[in-house]
């Protein structure tokens, strides 16, 4: 049986329009709500489109008219049977105060396993350059830091306010720099977390050279000041930009868990968007204090003022990322 | 012989199924030419307005050129996407859209990290591994896709139809020989059927002679199906008796 395709069409035809400036109000308009009798006249039109596809597909062959209606029908299957939660403005402080450091815990494994790969690369950094001094220029690929570090104190002790006028060219150089390092760390979380873990390795070596090359030349004091005021902030950054890598790899590889790859991958989209929205904040903090505090030093800004600045910001941020938002987790477990 | 077109099929809950077009690495390099272009030309307006707050002061100035790059180098395609469901003006330019992957509405969270996995993809240089993933991926998806379940679409032409000019509504001479006519409805196939239908459709765009040609082979072909007498066809040429033939399968009489 071949139906007839012209009273078909002529009947139809009004409620696929009907259907059609309907879906477009809402395409138009992404806030747009519908009232109870429109929803109930979407649903309507929805499904007799169906049906017409389905008796189009059944006693005919009419590839304009199917196309035509294959394309309503996908425009309406989404908006009739989108079930997951309707997204609300996001309210930055609920979202940075609570949302982010419940995520940070809930995965608190990974963010461990990231330190751990990050503290192996500073071991060997360390042993690299005790071992090979001579190859300090291949360590550290950043030329300010090839000479030595009693030279290099002398010489900012000496000219004070080294950077003075570019401090905001400079902070948001670092601002914008380290952030898109922490979106290539989450980002290789696809290779199964392969690239992850090479790129927080390979920090933790450049960090580790620095380190022993600062404190076995007796300049720990001022690597402390130098580094803390905003490393105390940048660094666990990057570290949770690789647990954000690290869960990515996790749900590829899906070791234990019994839900598709699709499934599991959309279960942590809100949580990676989560963990590197609060990278990305806390990155600009420490890019302002990278530019205004920590190219300071002394007599600028005594080192015990830095070191000490730098210690407060570092147990106030792990607090927050303890304790943050626990009130409102409880009372949603109970 | 083209080469097929690669295709989604969504079953709904309603027993319906319904295809999407995936796009192919080439429409969606363009786009993203498209895109890259439109894109600069923002960041030299945006680096232009930055030159205002130079009076200020030169290093704020810079601080916002740096920043209004990046945000526009990470926000762009965020922006886009999620305002205008699924598009960029490269992508609206080649009628490409980015879709759920279960044929939903796409979430903001999907959005993002699709365009920030663009870090990854996007390496060693001009989406190399994007590209060569997308050219393996079933479903032609970069990793960013992958990730965020995400998949982006041809958007078909759609016209509402009309089969009013193609059938006409003139005398049609098979109709006074109502036993052949059933038969040829009943015999018909509907691949047959869409043939003349779409012939019909696509006769414009051949040539005179081509179209000649082609409409005598195809009534010859229809002639072995269902035989009608030669004072039923002797006076009409052979894109009227497809014509015909079409009015007759796709528009039973009354009653």
């Amino acid at each position: 049986m071949i139906i007839d395709l012209k009273k078909f069409t002529e009947t139809e035809r009004p409620y696929w329009i009907e259907l059609e400036a309907l879906l477009k109000k809402l395409e138009d308009n992404a806030s747009a709500r519908l009232s109870l009798d429109q929803l109930r006249r979407l649903h309507y039109l929805y499904e007799r489109a169906s049906a017409g596809l389905g008796k189009l597909m059944t006693f005919a062959v009419a590839p304009e008219t199917r196309n035509y209606l294959e394309a309503l029908v996908a425009r309406a299957y989404a908006e009739v049977h989108d079930t997951r939660g309707q997204q609300h403005r996001l309210a930055f402080l609920t979202w940075f105060l609570h949302t982010f450091p419940q995520t940070f815990r809930k995965y608190i494994r990974a963010f461990a396993l990231s330190c751990a790969v990050t503290i192996a690369g500073c071991v060997l950094g360390a042993i690299l350059l005790a071992a090979f001094p001579e190859n300090k220029s291949v360590l550290l690929p950043f030329s300010h830091l090839h000479g030595s570090p009693s030279e290099r104190v002398a010489n900012e002790q000496r000219n004070p306010g080294r950077i003075g006028g570019a401090e905001a060219q400079f902070s948001a150089t670092l601002m914008t720099h380290n952030t898109r390092v922490s979106i290539l760390t989450l980002s290789l979380g696809m290779t199964y977390g392969v690239g992850t873990v090479i790129s927080l390795f390979y920090n933790g070596v450049i960090l580790g050279a620095v380190c022993w090359d600062y404190i076995t030349d007796g300049q720990t004091i001022f690597l402390l000041g130098w580094l803390l005021p905003h490393g105390v902030i940048e660094i666990p950054a990057i570290l949770i930009a690789g647990q954000a890598g690290l869960l990515l790899a996790s749900a590829l590889i899906g070791w234990g868990k019994r839900a598709s790859l699709r499934e599991r991958l959309r279960a942590i989209s809100n949580e990676l968007l989560t963990l590197i929205g609060g990278v990305a904040t806390l990155l600009v903090w420490a890019g302002l204090i990278e530019a205004f505090l920590s190219q300071r030093h002394e007599p600028e800004i005594p080192y015990v003022v830095k070191i000490g600045f730098g210690l407060v910001e570092l147990l106030v941020l792990i607090l927050f990322l303890a304790a943050s938002g626990r009130a409102k987790e409880e009372a949603k477990a109970k | 012989m083209s080469a097929p077109v690669a295709t989604l099929s969504i079953r709904t809950p309603e027993g319906i199924s319904f295809h999407l077009l995936l796009a192919g690495t080439v429409p969606r390099f363009l786009a993203w030419l498209v895109d890259a272009l439109a894109a600069m030309m923002v960041g030299y307006v945006a680096s232009l307005l930055a030159l205002f707050f130079a009076i200020v002061d030169q290093s704020f100035a810079s601080a916002v050129g740096v920043i209004s790059y990046f945000v526009l180098s990470i926000c762009y395609g965020i922006y886009f996407e999620w305002m205008w469901r699924g598009q960029t003006p490269g992508k609206r330019l080649l009628r490409l859209r980015v879709m759920d992957m279960h044929g939903l509405r796409l979430q903001f969270s999907q959005v993002a990290i699709r365009n920030l996995l663009r870090a990854v993809d996007v390496l060693p240089a001009f989406y190399v591994v994007g590209g060569a993933v997308s050219l393996i991926n079933r479903h032609c998806q970069r990793l960013g896709d992958i990730a965020a379940n995400t998949i982006v679409i041809r958007i078909p032409e759609t016209i509402a139809p009309d089969i009013e000019d193609l059938a006409g509504s003139k005398y049609n001479s098979l109709r006074d020989y109502p036993h052949l006519e059933a038969r040829l409805r009943q015999t018909v196939t509907p691949q047959e059927a869409a043939l003349a239908l779409d012939s019909l459709r696509r006769a414009k765009t051949l040539d005179n002679e081509e179209r000649v040609r082609f409409f005598d082979d195809l009534a010859a072909y229809f002639q072995t199906i269902v035989e009608f007498p030669p004072e039923a066809t002797e006076m009409i040429g052979a894109e009227q008796y497809i014509r015909n033939v079409v009015d007759v399968i796709y528009r039973p009489p009354k009653g």
